[in-house]
């Protein structure tokens, strides 16, 4: 039997046991189990999780990066702190779900049992240092969210979601595992760690099947983060899903994705660095460019958002696309910078569409700003965050993105993305414009329960605090990546 | 009889690409998760062929994996399509052209 250390896997224990206990404790309360007993449960796997990274990074930063299980899982700052990004994010997508669930059109505690598994799931990506377990990790996650986002029945938009979801996330699925089985041939082993000795000690004479297996691992991560030209799921997807849903998979998949894409790439594959950096560039440049340009001429907020996220991940690409100590870092602080501001921002967005959550036109939104000031207020200030303007986190988050790749001799490529940001300024400051436009139009007040005002409030506070002092953040995604085992 | 190893990887590659490309072409869900189905054994014979000429376990025992993984996908992907007949009485995915854009 391996060794095991027990440290590194209580974060997935933690959210994979509670996930069970919340199955069993449904099947065995009279009447089901109340939604705010649920929420309580999963808060507190969410904070627990938390915690323990804490406690992780003090074990790292006394005992350096180690590997456990046969070298599978990975316990380093990296894992550490995207651990700890992945807790705060599901604690805030947990409470938005809260609100929602409250309105009864979905009941039952499946949203907390799902989101708690896949969580689990992306844990395991963001420590798996073997194409199989992050396979594993990936399947977990997926096979959760497709369920998650088949969850309203009310609306047929939700199902015809979740099979195109479906499809193409196990089609990209099948594709990454096939892509590993070809670096197995290659290399012969399936671990990222023993993978990058072995190519840095051997030279292949027919370099071939590791560079089918290499694009095969890419193609499958690029549909995984929803990359131009991969993304064709995503904006239904993000539409057809229920909102809350849609916040939580925006968070929690390209936190977990990115992770394991940087590890297996940058790690696993650094030697062939010269191989796979122009498909990157490629990758990067339509991905900003598209991603933005298509946000342009959306008329739904679901779906703007959708493509605002592919411009997101965009940037995060090009962080990994740097392949630096610093481009690692950015990677990271940009994904700590991301995900809570996405999650408020889905937060808003189910607010105002609420109950049915079927009125996601971009019209609903005029005028938001002049009727509930603090509501619209602080849907800007999480907008603008996104856009990335100074006194942010989104600020920096470019910034640092940026920064590495020019550093690691990306020139034209930051000026391409940086293009980009301002093409997806236009429809940032569109939707800002429309929150305080005159006119507005006889609309109800939007209600805004606890829980949501909670993580919106949570949200703008990141981000201006973090945006104002962004010390602490960077210093603690710098100080992950020294840790970062090759 | 002696096969090479290279005509089983031929054979899986072969099958694969079948995979991928009714998937990508055809039109009914059950179809596709067949498709879907045969990439990932594609997958699998690829591991044990490898496996077998490298002398190394690591490859079967990731088989394992796979299809436990295959069947919980095509497992919740049969929960969906049930679902969405329900509604709608069909399984082709022409019909599920609610979103655009």
């Amino acid at each position: 039997m391996p060794s095991i250390n027990y440290l590194a896997i209580l974060p997935v224990a933690i959210l994979l046991g509670t996930s069970v206990l919340l199955l069993i404790l449904t099947a065995l309360v009279r009447g089901g189990l109340a939604t705010k007993v649920s929420t309580s449960i999963s808060v507190l796997a969410g904070l627990a999780t938390l915690v323990v990274s804490f406690v992780q990074w003090s074990y790292v930063a006394g005992h350096g990066a180690t590997t456990t299980i046969d070298h599978a899982v990975a316990l380093d700052g990296f894992s550490v702190v995207a651990t700890g990004t992945l807790a705060v994010a599901l604690v805030m997508a947990t409470l938005v779900a809260h609100d929602w669930l409250a309105h009864g059109s979905v009941v039952g505690t499946q949203f907390h049992v799902l989101a708690l598994a896949a969580s689990a799931g992306a844990l395991v990506m963001v420590q798996a240092n073997d194409l199989i377990v992050v396979f594993l990790g990936l399947e977990i996650l997926s096979i959760g969210l497709y369920v998650l986002a088949a969850l309203d029945r009310h609306r047929s938009a939700s199902s015809e979601a979740a099979l195109k979801y479906f499809l193409l996330g196990s089609f990209a699925s099948a594709i990454f595992i096939y892509g590993a089985a070809l670096t197995y041939g290659a290399t012969g082993t399936t671990n990222i760690s023993a993978i990058s000795y072995f190519l840095a000690g051997n030279v292949l004479l027919h370099p071939g099947l590791l560079w089918a297996g290499g694009a095969l691992l890419l193609v499958g991560f690029a549909f995984k983060v929803a990359a131009v030209p991969f993304h064709l799921w995503s904006p239904d997807v993000y539409e057809g899903a229920p909102t809350p849903v849609t916040g939580y998979m925006a968070s929690i998949v390209k936190i977990g994705a990115f992770a394991a894409f940087l590890r297996v790439i940058v790690s696993g594959l650094g030697t062939q660095m010269d191989t796979w950096r122009p498909i990157l560039w490629v990758l990067v440049a339509l991905t900003t460019v598209l991603g933005a340009s298509m946000a342009l001429i959306q008329r739904n907020a679901k779906r703007m958002l959708a493509y605002s996220s592919i411009n997101h991940a965009g940037y995060i690409i090009l962080g990994v696309w740097a392949a630096t100590t610093r481009g690692n870092a950015a990677t990271l602080f940009y994904l700590m910078a991301y995900a809570p501001v996405v999650v408020a921002t889905f937060a808003v967005v189910t607010l105002v569409g609420a109950p049915a959550d079927e009125a996601h036109s971009i019209d609903r939104y005029r005028g938001l700003g002049r009727r509930q000031p603090l509501l619209g207020a602080a849907l800007a200030v999480l907008l603008l965050s996104q856009l990335g303007v100074p006194l942010t986190t989104g600020f920096y988050a470019k910034f640092a993105v940026l920064a590495a790749a020019v550093d690691a001799g990306g020139g034209a490529i930051a000026l391409i993305s940086l293009i980009a940001a301002a093409i997806a300024a236009f429809f940032y400051l569109r939707w800002v414009l429309a929150l305080y436009a005159e006119e507005p139009v006889e609309l109800d007040r939007v209600a805004v329960p606890r829980a949501s005002a909670l993580v919106i409030v949570l949200g703008v506070a990141l981000t201006l605090v973090f945006g104002v002092w962004p010390g602490p953040l960077a210093s603690l995604a710098n100080h992950a990546t020294l840790l970062f085992t090759p | 009889m002696n096969v090479p190893a290279a005509w089983y990887l031929v054979l899986a590659a072969v099958l694969f690409g079948v995979g991928a490309y009714g998937l990508l072409t055809r039109r009914s869900a059950l179809i596709m998760f067949m498709c879907l189905e045969l990439m990932l054994n594609a997958v699998n014979l690829t591991f044990v062929t490898f496996s077998r000429t490298m002398s190394d376990i690591a490859g079967q025992v990731t088989v394992f994996f796979v299809m436990v993984v295959a069947a919980a996908e095509v497992t919740v992907g049969l929960g969906i399509v049930v679902a969405i007949f329900r509604r709608r009485s069909t399984t082709s995915v022409d019909e599920l052209s609610e979103m655009k854009g």
